[in-house]
């Protein structure tokens, strides 16, 4: 954005125009400071206190010592990925489609993929019990087969990746606009085959947005709640994810062990935080370093509106 | 933009992969996405009209809904000028750990909505950090309409930022210089000049945070307290429908809550394509 900026505009007195004053300045800092502090950052430190109020030492048995919590924290560990991984697999199809050919209905298509963010998780969890679950349309043919959606693991990814589905798509798409298909065109006139493109000169170029993508899409992905709760059925031990996990000891009034798995998801959100700037920095200097050659620089914020 | 629609015209039809790239995506749309829509309609075309209206439109689903709206709408109208201001302060001032307080605006997007319900709820009790000084006065932050008012804020926190701080950023020095210039006062040139070029944004950014708030279920079941007719949400609901197996009767509210998500969504995408043509 700093190259928008006139070069060198008498930088003095446009200064003044855009300063406010110091008695305007400060009041809005603090009370901007103050919002977060309350709204995010005290929140933060609260989980860690009640973690910890009881001692580190009853903090670790909360975690170690329950295995009902401890296959929750595994369960996570197995849905999550595999839900990233399918969505990493649709978001390239569908980004690939969706940049480099022009084809009826496009528009229309990344409509559709940010579908999944106007619909409540609940809803989508209910959608997958419509479908599988016993008394659902393939409820009857599943349970003859002995195969089970609704209540077991299955169910868990399919609601995930339902949740999550748009955000690596979403972060690649404009990625892949901005780059342009010349170099793509440029392989292919050289002899390249497609999966040779693919592998040599777009996964290079779209590599730190998708990594991006997958730090949010996994993010979302161990932090749902809604649309896996409905699909679930929370068989202790069985079916609870984290996140269930702490619902289920909040009810049994087992503070401590509830936070101390909220601690858990709290820290990998922070490291989510981290790993989000210290991504958008180096895509930053990237394009710095690139300059002009990469065309129109990536959107800051390509991913406002998913954001979440 | 001339070059970039060229060389996508130019490699149409040219670069492979179209076929499997395109089935592949359709397909697994087709099976996330479009059955299980389809098997809502089903099932609720199971329903005649007048259990459709028993199931969805009785006294306490009209009381989630209004309810779900209502916190919704409120938390959304918090956030436009809350957002408005976070997104100045970080665009136009200096001020040290900016850059912490930027990176953390993200957190409730990173957090999982449970543990922002679970912490939440804990903050505002008698006993917490917050309640220990607001319940005496008479303010719940906890299993009340503000509770759910108030978790709903932190998770819309991050869209009206993200959305506005952009727009902020690239707004040009010059027309607020020609205003100065021309006499106008600071307060002046923001109500006339910069709002105005803001306001796109500002409702994008409010009508994401809605949408958002409309399905929240997560962060809610742990704040609000679930009391029938009070704050018991439309999500919430559902959940009570599906846990008796009465499933067409969720569904049917599934429906009312979609619909409305639609609408909003659809009034997003118009929106921007009204501001891309007036605004670009």
């Amino acid at each position: 954005m700093g190259a928008e900026r006139p070069p060198v505009a008498p930088a003095g007195p446009q200064r003044r125009f855009r300063q406010d004053p110091l008695l305007l300045r400060v009041p809005l800092i603090l009370v901007g400071v103050a919002a977060v502090a309350l709204l995010i950052v005290v929140p933060v430190a609260n989980v860690f206190y009640q973690a910890l109020s009881h001692g580190v030492g009853t903090y670790w048995r909360n975690l170690v010592d329950d295995p009902d919590t401890r296959h929750a924290i595994l369960l996570t560990l197995i849905v999550a990925p595999v839900s990233v991984a399918l969505n990493v697999g649709f978001g390239i199809a569908a980004a690939w489609a969706v940049t480099r050919f022009q084809f009826r209905g496009r528009t229309f298509l990344v409509t559709l993929i940010d579908l999944p963010f106007a619909i409540s998780p609940v809803v989508a969890g209910l959608m997958f019990v419509l479908l599988f679950g016993l008394q659902g349309y393939f409820g009857p043919w599943l349970r003859d087969h002995g195969i089970h959606i609704i209540f077991a693991l299955p169910g868990l990814i399919l609601a995930t990746t339902f949740v999550t589905l748009p955000f690596v798509a979403r972060e690649l798409i404009p990625v892949m606009e901005a780059i342009g298909a010349d170099e793509e065109t440029a392989a292919l006139s050289l002899g390249a085959g497609g999966w040779q493109i693919f592998w040599r000169v777009t996964l290079p170029n779209i590599k730190w947005g998708l990594l991006y993508g997958v730090i949010l899409c996994n993010a979302r992905a161990m932090g749902e709640f809604g649309a896996v709760y409905v699909v679930s059925g929370h068989i202790a031990g069985q079916t609870d994810t984290m996140p269930l996990r702490v619902q289920k000891l909040f009810d049994e009034y087992n503070n401590p062990g509830s936070f101390a798995v909220a601690s858990i998801l709290t820290s990998l959100a922070l490291l989510t935080l981290l790993a989000k700037v210290s991504l958008e920095r180096k895509t930053r200097r990237e394009i710095a370093a690139a300059g002009a050659f990469v065309g129109p620089e990536r959107p800051r914020n390509a991913d406002s509106r998913e954001t979440p | 933009m001339k070059a970039f629609a060229q060389s996508t015209a130019a490699s149409h039809r040219v670069l492979p992969g179209f076929r499997l790239s395109l089935s592949y995506t359709l397909i697994y749309l087709t099976v996330l996405l479009a059955i299980p829509l389809a098997a809502c309609l089903a099932k609720v075309s199971s329903l005649t009209p007048s259990q459709f209206l028993a199931a969805a439109w009785t006294d306490r689903a009209r009381a989630g809904y209004l309810l779900t709206f209502g916190v919704s709408f409120a938390a959304a109208a918090i956030n436009v000028p809350l957002g408005l201001l976070l997104a100045w302060i970080l665009v136009r001032y200096e001020f040290p750990f900016k850059r912490v307080l930027d990176s953390l605006i993200d957190l409730p997007f990173a957090l999982p909505t449970a543990v922002a319900g679970l912490v939440y709820a804990n903050l505002y009790v008698q006993n917490g950090w917050f309640g220990r000084f607001l319940v005496p006065l008479g303010i719940h932050g906890a299993y009340s309409r503000f509770a759910i008012v108030l978790v709903l804020t932190f998770i819309g926190l991050p869209f009206i930022v993200r959305t506005v701080q952009p727009v902020l950023e690239t707004i040009d020095a010059e027309v607020e210089e020609a205003a100065a210039s021309l006499g106008a006062t600071r307060l002046q040139t923001f109500l006339r000049i910069l709002l105005p070029s803001l306001v796109p944004a500002l409702t994008t950014g409010f009508a994401l945070t809605f949408a958002r708030s409309l399905g929240e279920y997560g962060s809610v079941v742990f704040v609000s307290g679930n009391i029938m007719f009070k704050t018991e949400i439309a999500p919430v609901l559902i959940v009570n429908q599906l846990e008796e197996y009465h499933y067409a009767e969720a569904t049917a509210i599934a429906l009312v809550l979609l619909a409305g998500s639609f609408a909003t969504l659809a009034v997003i995408n118009s929106l921007e394509r009204w501001s891309r043509r007036h605004g670009g």
